[in-house]
Order: structure tokens, then C-alpha cells, then sequence
């Protein structure tokens, strides 16, 4: 198996899921630089990374997702590859339509940084197949854009086609649509979500929550291989 | 060619900013504000020459990166 990290100029949870990736799941990891034309061969799963690239400019992720890697990204996401955005990256998956919706400030209009805990939606995806329904997952949230939006329409589809993979358990931090903090595309390859799983990996760290994400991934490209 | 491009927020979208100001401006005694929306102009200078060909470019910039259509609209003006 294995992972490709994508950095941004800005990012800076890269090297996070970098760490996550190949010291604590034991994968075969990559990093990509976004100026890169493709993605490494045999790549299993992409990360998009937090942080802010291009310092946000204009609107969280709207400049990078026309970095030259997104081609490759997009080529791969619709060819069926798995894709993870976290936080910024989620930002930047909805800015370049691999994601449905868009993001917007947080309705406090402040940047909020806490752990937080989450409902899992949907286990009927490579991302979250590992997960239980009924066990909410802990992780930190460090954002100042994360009220995710989405037409009345295009939340109906969400809904009927199962496609909410995570939402805010208690309080809703940041405004958010019906507490979403996690969504998939229509063929569920394609995952983003504000919070962060790649800080929540280690014990050492205060939880192992978000590795169960990525255990999903391995699961998955392990039974398909 | 000088040009500005106003993008503010669709109708229907929550903007906690522009509650934000409304509330400041109540306080400020300026009772008869009913609504504030906060939103971005960018200005912009252009070769193009011919007018239909600025406004046709810019509503191209609009839509691919200016703006996010999805809660954003935008005005152009040429200058």
C-alpha cells in the first residue's frame, strides 16, 4: 500500500500525516510537492493536508485547488482512487468540486481550536468502515472556515444517498449545516472533513480516535488488493 | 482598463459579520439599519480595450476563481 501527502505552500498538518502514515499505520508514504504533474504510481490513498495555504487568500483553498497537482487529484478521485481532506484540504476539495458544498466562516467569526467529539453517519464507506455507529470518535477541530453550506437540494442528496460521514456530537462549533463535520462524495472515494484525525492517532496524544480512519483505508485496500 | 468586481454573499447565507456590524452600528444609535451584509471588492486593471471583452473575461474570472458561486454572488463594473 500506499500514501501520497500533498503539500501546499501553507500547509502545515503535512508532515502530521506524513508521521501518521508511515510510522503509525506502517504504510509505504510519499510526499508531493504541488507542483508536481502526477501522483507517485500505485498511489492507494492521497491526503490532502491542513493548513492555510496560500494564507487563505481570497477564500480558504480557492488558490490552491488550481495548484498543478489538483489535475492529477482529480484525475484520480474520478477514476475511482480514495482522497482524504482534512481541514484545509477539505476546503480545497470543495473549492475545486470534488466535494459538494462550500465552506464558510465560523458563525462565532473566531478561530476555534478543541477537541471535540463526533457521531459517526455512515460505516458504508472505505473511510469509515472500521468505525462504529455507536460509538462517537474524539479528535481536535482547528479552523476559522469551517460552517460547511450546501443547498436545501443538494442536502436532501446528501442525505438520501448517505453521504454525511460525520457530525458534531454535542454543541455545533462553527455553524455548520445540521452539525456536519464530514462529508463524501456521491461514489464515496472522496472524503473531507474539518476535523483532525491525524492528531489523534497516538496515545500519547490523548486519543486514537481518528486512526480508525485510517486503519478503514488500509482495511479497504488490503481486502481489494 | 480599470475594472472592480463586488462579490458578496448570497441571499439566505448566514454573514455573522454583517450581524456583527449591525449590532455595533444599533449601538452607535443608528436604529434604522435593517440589514448588513459584509463583502469583498477587487479591483482590477486590464489590457483589454473593448468593453464586451473585459466584461466577458471578468464574469469568466468570476466564476472559475473570484467568487465561490456556491454562496457567493458578484457585480462587475468597468471603470
Amino acid at each position: 500500500m500506499k500514501i501520497s501527502v500533498v503539500t501546499f505552500p501553507g500547509s502545515n498538518c503535512d508532515e502530521d500525516a506524513v508521521h501518521v502514515a508511515r510510522n503509525i499505520l506502517e504504510v509505504d508514504t510519499v510526499s508531493v510537492w504541488h507542483e508536481e504533474l502526477e501522483l507517485p504510481p500505485e498511489t492507494d490513498l492521497v491526503i490532502i493536508p491542513g493548513g492555510f495555504s496560500y494564507g487563505d487568500a481570497l477564500r480558504a483553498g480557492a488558490i490552491a485547488r488550481f495548484s498543478p497537482i489538483m489535475e492529477a487529484v482529480r484525475s484520480y478521485a474520478e477514476a475511482g482512487g480514495l482522497v482524504i481532506g482534512i481541514c484545509n484540504g477539505f476546503q480545497i476539495l470543495v473549492e475545486a468540486g470534488l466535494l459538494p458544498g462550500a465552506m464558510l466562516p465560523n458563525a462565532s467569526q473566531k478561530f476555534i481550536c478543541k477537541n471535540v467529539l463526533l457521531d459517526v453517519e455512515t460505516t458504508e464507506s472505505p473511510f469509515t468502515c472500521e468505525l462504529d455507529k455507536d460509538s462517537p470518535i474524539g479528535m481536535p477541530i482547528a479552523h476559522h472556515e469551517g460552517r460547511y453550506y450546501i443547498d436545501a437540494e443538494g442536502l436532501a442528496t446528501l442525505k438520501s444517498n448517505q453521504q454525511i460521514a460525520f457530525r458534531y456530537r454535542d454543541e455545533n462549533p462553527n455553524g455548520s449545516l445540521e452539525s456536519i463535520a464530514g462529508i463524501l462524495n456521491s461514489t464515496k472515494n472522496v472524503l473531507g472533513m474539518m476535523p483532525h484525525p491525524e492528531r489523534a492517532s497516538e496515545v500519547l496524544l490523548g486519543s486514537i480516535d481518528g486512526l480508525g480512519i485510517f486503519k478503514s483505508v488500509k482495511h479497504t485496500v488490503e481486502v481489494n488488493s | 482598463m480599470q475594472a472592480r468586481m463586488i462579490v458578496t454573499l448570497r441571499q439566505g447565507v448566514l454573514d455573522p459579520a454583517g450581524e456583527a456590524v449591525k449590532g455595533s452600528l444599533a449601538q452607535l444609535g443608528f436604529n434604522s439599519v435593517e440589514a448588513v451584509r459584509l463583502g469583498k471588492v477587487i479591483d482590477l486593471e486590464l489590457s483589454e480595450t473593448n468593453e464586451a471583452d473585459a466584461r466577458a473575461k471578468l464574469e469568466e474570472m468570476g466564476n472559475k476563481l473570484l467568487a465561490n458561486t456556491v454562496i457567493e454572488d458578484f457585480q462587475i463594473e468597468l471603470l
